[in-house]
């Protein structure tokens, strides 16, 4: 670092603290360096600058910091090349960025595209994803009423107990049930899905990098593999998964569900629509963090304007006042 | 008189009023802004809602 900046630099530091036991004024108005295109007092000016230890802390503060900002933001020094194995599509594609309903800053979620997306959740995805940190009662009130997530509560067995013969029992599942996983345990899931785990779904899109937008580009983006591209039996090409081979077929297909409010079920309105499920599911506060959000802004800027005209009120007579000296006539 | 000695005599001057003016001045704040951004909210998300889509499930009974 300090070897790439010049040798006068560094000796004009050490003369500049040599001289200030001295005088530093004198020491600053020798003239060192004469520059044949430079007047006289520009020049002074200039080498004041050049020479002023600030401006030597400031540029190595600059260096090192833009060079540690670089390295943070790509992960590698600048200027320095590297030889990669890979390709980047080969870490998996950067998904594009979609519109989403829930998007902007004051935008609550879609719920009639969550009811849409619990529905494509519940008919395909939980054939082999669980999402056991929802329970039947937080659909109520965000997708479904009451009466409807009582009866599909219902429809499932539930374990309980145990009874006063030491016994347990089935059940019907009520409301405070969580959603029942489709296989009991991990080896189970991974002995019906040749070796690959499933992951749970509750916090799936806080759990990948691109979130919402990486889930849908995922479930939209299968296709054939790129000639050359070797696949192995069971796999599957998806450009936006990491290693581009990917257990999980492609699942969604043009009408595979039936709405009951009439939205066409095409394949990007399921994915869109079980993303958003997915993302509710993984921030069931987004919309009450929203709202809390803007109140806070703004009660919080109300009060820092408050503040600031009441520091300003307050040392308006010191900021404003006259000290004003008279020496003595006498000397 | 004006309106900053108004102010001043009708709430200001004796603590028996300042502090309860205070307190209700406050919870009625509160109520009037949670009420504005509500409204804001509901207008800025029409038809995106739980309650604006309820009214096409619910049952009566």
């Amino acid at each position: 670092m300090l070897a790439r900046l010049p040798a006068g630099a560094l000796k004009n530091v050490a003369a500049l603290s040599g001289a200030r036991s001295t005088s530093l004024n004198a020491a600053r108005s020798l003239p060192r360096v004469r520059f044949a295109s430079s007047s006289a007092s520009s020049s002074s000016a200039f080498e004041s600058f050049t020479n002023s230890r600030v401006t030597l802390a400031s540029a190595t503060l600059l260096t090192v910091g833009s060079i540690a900002w670089y390295a943070n933001l790509y992960g590698t020094l600048p200027f320095i090349g590297e030889v990669h194995a890979n390709s980047p599509a080969e870490e998996g594609l950067h998904p594009a960025q979609y519109p989403w309903s829930h998007g902007g800053l004051l935008d609550s979620f879609d719920h009639a595209s969550i009811r849409r997306g619990y529905q494509v959740y519940r008919e395909v995805c939980a054939a082999c994803h669980s999402l056991d940190r929802i329970a039947w009662r937080n659909l109520v009130g965000v997708s479904h009423t009451v009466d409807e997530v009582k009866a599909m509560a219902e429809e499932v067995e539930y374990e309980d107990g145990p009874n006063d013969q030491g016994e347990m029992f089935q059940r019907p599942g009520k409301l405070s049930d969580y959603l029942p996983p489709p296989y009991p345990n991990e080896e189970a899931a991974r002995a019906s899905n040749q070796g690959a785990l499933p992951p749970d779904l509750s916090l799936i899109v806080k759990a990948r990098h691109g979130g919402a937008d990486y889930i849908f580009s995922l479930l939209t983006g299968y296709r054939d593999p790129p000639a050359g591209f070797e696949i192995r039996e069971g796999m599957n090409y998806n450009p936006y998964f990491p290693g581009n081979a990917i257990s999980m077929a492609r699942v969604l297909f043009d009408g595979l569900v039936e709405y009951d409010d009439g939205t066409p079920a095409t394949t990007s309105q399921m994915a869109k629509d079980v993303v958003t499920f997915l993302n509710w599911a993984a921030e069931p506060e987004h919309d009450e963090r929203k709202k809390a959000g803007l109140k806070a802004v703004i009660l919080f800027s109300a009060l820092t304007a408050i503040s600031l005209y009441v520091k300003r009120h307050k040392w308006s007579i010191i900021k404003s006042r006259k000290i004003q000296y008279n020496p003595p006539s006498s000397h | 008189m004006s309106l900053a000695s108004t102010f001043y005599n009708t709430l200001v001057k004796r603590n028996s009023v300042f502090v309860p003016a205070i307190f209700t001045g406050a919870f009625a704040f509160s109520i009037g802004f949670d009420l504005g951004i509500t409204k804001l909210w509901d207008t800025w998300n029409k038809g995106k809602q739980w309650k604006d889509i309820r009214a096409r499930y619910v049952e009566e009974q």
